[in-house]
């Protein structure tokens, strides 16, 4: 991008502030650790060493809400437990973004009764489901990469 | 004499008025209590010869259509023992049971999971509410004659139909 690919190695590159900001949101986003039930094995493992999150930019899993900008809802929300993944979502400060792991939290999975929320976009905005029971590291990075790409797509609309 | 039996003949010996029938399943013995009797036939089991000092399990079952409706069924084990001893009370609708928490201190919380599924509610529990339910919920779930509570499915022949009509959060 820029008139390096014209002009050759200058020293410097050019760039638009909104592929700046969006480059810079997308390589350092910082998940919330909000496993709830058997996506989070996978969530934790594609953390781990051999399928690493970290060369995605998301080092650690922070434990806070107030410092962290990825929400990934790994496993099945129950009805008792939304109102409390509602007050995490609403901690969080923008620009935040939700990927709905697995099948339970898109769509309630094999679960239809009472006590199962059908979905966690009931609750908060989704940004990026990822299908699977449960979805394997791969299958999370291949979410996360999307994600990415809809990070670069974003228009800056705020200046904030 | 093995300790069951043992605890089985001191149970018929001290406590026997309120044991209305036995029935014996795959080699295991049942009885069925009267339920102003449970705490008394409890602690004599625990504290007598056949030392019943583990509550496996306290749940309930529920017969709709049919009187009584309830059935809380009890189950004692002998931790040296592999013996497992049921007890069974039979109740209706609204009627209400002693807690046996005193005797055995873990349930508590079984007894709170009946409440909370069940609606049967136990006399001097110490904390009686819902364990498993949020706090507001209205109904008790294992109930016969509560709704299942499920969703209808969204194949492709019908995707837009329930997604007009589906909850989405906004923001």
């Amino acid at each position: 991008m820029g008139i390096e690919q014209k002009l050759g190695n200058l020293g410097f590159i050019t760039t638009t502030l909104e592929q700046a900001v969006n480059w810079a949101r997308k390589r350092s986003m910082w998940p919330l650790a909000s496993g709830l039930a058997c996506c989070a094995i996978e969530m934790m493992s594609t953390q781990c060493a051999d399928y690493d999150m970290s060369r995605f930019g998301m080092e650690i899993m922070r434990p806070s809400p107030r410092q962290s900008d990825l929400l990934i809802v790994a496993g099945r929300v129950t009805r008792k437990m939304a109102p409390v993944l509602r007050r995490l979502y609403d901690q969080m400060p923008d620009p935040k973004y939700v990927i709905a792991m697995g099948d339970c939290c898109s769509c309630g999975g094999i679960f239809n009764n009472y006590a199962i929320v059908p979905g966690v976009d009931e609750v908060m905005p989704v940004d990026v489901y990822i299908a699977g029971c449960p979805p394997r590291p791969e299958a999370l990075l291949h979410g996360i990469m999307t994600l990415h790409d809809k990070v670069m797509n974003t228009k800056l609309d705020r200046w904030a | 004499m093995k300790p069951i039996e043992e605890g089985i003949k001191h149970l018929r010996e001290q406590a026997g008025n309120y044991v209305r029938k036995e029935t014996t399943f795959l080699d295991s013995p049942a009885f069925e209590i009267a339920a102003e009797g449970i705490v008394e036939v409890c602690r004599n089991l625990n504290e007598g010869p056949g030392k019943f000092d583990f509550l496996a399990a306290l749940t309930a079952v529920d017969y709709f259509p049919d009187r009584p409706r309830f059935k809380v069924v009890y189950e004692l084990l002998n931790s040296s023992q592999p013996d497992l001893l049921r007890l069974e009370v039979l109740l209706d609708e609204s009627e209400e049971l002693d807690s046996i928490s005193a005797v055995f201190p873990n349930a508590n919380w079984h007894e709170r999971e009946v409440w909370d599924m069940f609606g049967i509610p136990f006399r001097n529990h110490s904390d009686l509410r819902r364990i498993l339910m949020p706090q507001d919920w209205v109904g008790h779930p294992l109930r016969k004659d509560y709704p299942l509570g499920y969703e209808e499915v969204q194949f492709s022949f019908n995707f837009d139909e329930i997604d007009r009509r589906k909850r989405y959060a906004k923001e």
